[in-house]
């Protein structure tokens, strides 16, 4: 976290919890792109989000624990949006470097978790079939 | 959320599968389905219109990629035609844009078959 965002004023949280199930995930997109629109994103910026909030629910969907339900956290702040998808399974609170590792193992490879680090500043996620499914993921504003 | 497909014969043998709307891990089924009802039928030059597509995801790319690798095996393939910026910026950042064949319209679209 660099220091004009360690100086941001909290905005404030917006908590949503969607079905794990495909037709919901446009629920949450569209959750998303109307949290962003409270920040000064560009139209392409928040293309972005919505792409990555997708991929991230449809990661929970099809490599998850099989958990009923999504959540999804987005903590706003003057300087960027901080999001976190968590199936319902997920039980293991991950530290950076226990996410790293994580993030690192050969889980899950694919476009998706490929497109989210492209499109956003920052990416840390742990997934695993038996504990659930957490990606942690950070886009500011104007970069 | 809605996903529209609409498959036509053209001119020159190949045929047009026209999407409109979101393609993601709901609607992705669909056109799945679309195109791997025209490949079962040997048909194996494909062109797919998304330029009344808004969103696509990486279930919609998988299903385009799956639909190029059986085309290929076939000796056929898939041309694309897109010009919206936002879509054509997601087969930039996944190296899509070097294995579909990327046009502005149908016509060059269908041109490059020849």
């Amino acid at each position: 976290m660099n220091a004009a965002a360690a100086m941001a004023e909290h905005l404030g949280t917006v908590e949503l919890r969607i079905p794990s199930k495909p037709e919901w995930v446009a629920v949450a997109r569209l959750a998303v792109a109307a949290i962003a629109n409270r920040l000064p994103f560009s139209v392409e910026e928040i293309e972005d989000l919505k792409l990555a909030i997708a991929e991230s629910c449809t990661i929970c969907i099809q490599h998850g624990a099989g958990g009923e339900t999504i959540d999804m956290t987005c903590e706003t702040l003057t300087s960027h949006l901080r999001i976190v998808i968590r199936d319902h399974r997920y039980r293991l609170r991950a530290t950076g470097s226990e996410a790293a590792r994580a993030g690192a193992a050969p889980a899950v490879e694919g476009l998706g978790i490929f497109l989210i680090q492209a499109l956003m500043d920052e990416l840390e996620y742990s997934i695993d079939p038996q504990m659930g499914t957490e990606l942690v993921m950070v886009k500011r504003v104007g970069t | 959320m809605d996903i529209k497909v609409h498959v036509r014969e053209s001119d020159d043998d190949a045929y047009v599968v026209e999407l409109g709307g979101e393609i993601d891990v709901y609607t992705s089924p669909k056109v799945k389905d679309a195109i791997t009802e025209l490949i079962d039928q040997g048909h194996y030059n494909l062109v797919i219109n998304l330029e009344k597509v808004r969103y696509i995801d990486s279930t919609g790319l998988g299903v385009l990629i799956g639909g190029l690798k059986r085309v290929r095996e076939h000796g056929g393939t898939v041309n694309l035609v897109c010009t919206n910026p936002q879509i054509k910026k997601i087969f930039d950042i996944t190296g899509l844009v070097k294995i579909f064949g990327i046009y502005d319209d149908e016509t060059g679209a269908q041109k490059a078959f020849a």
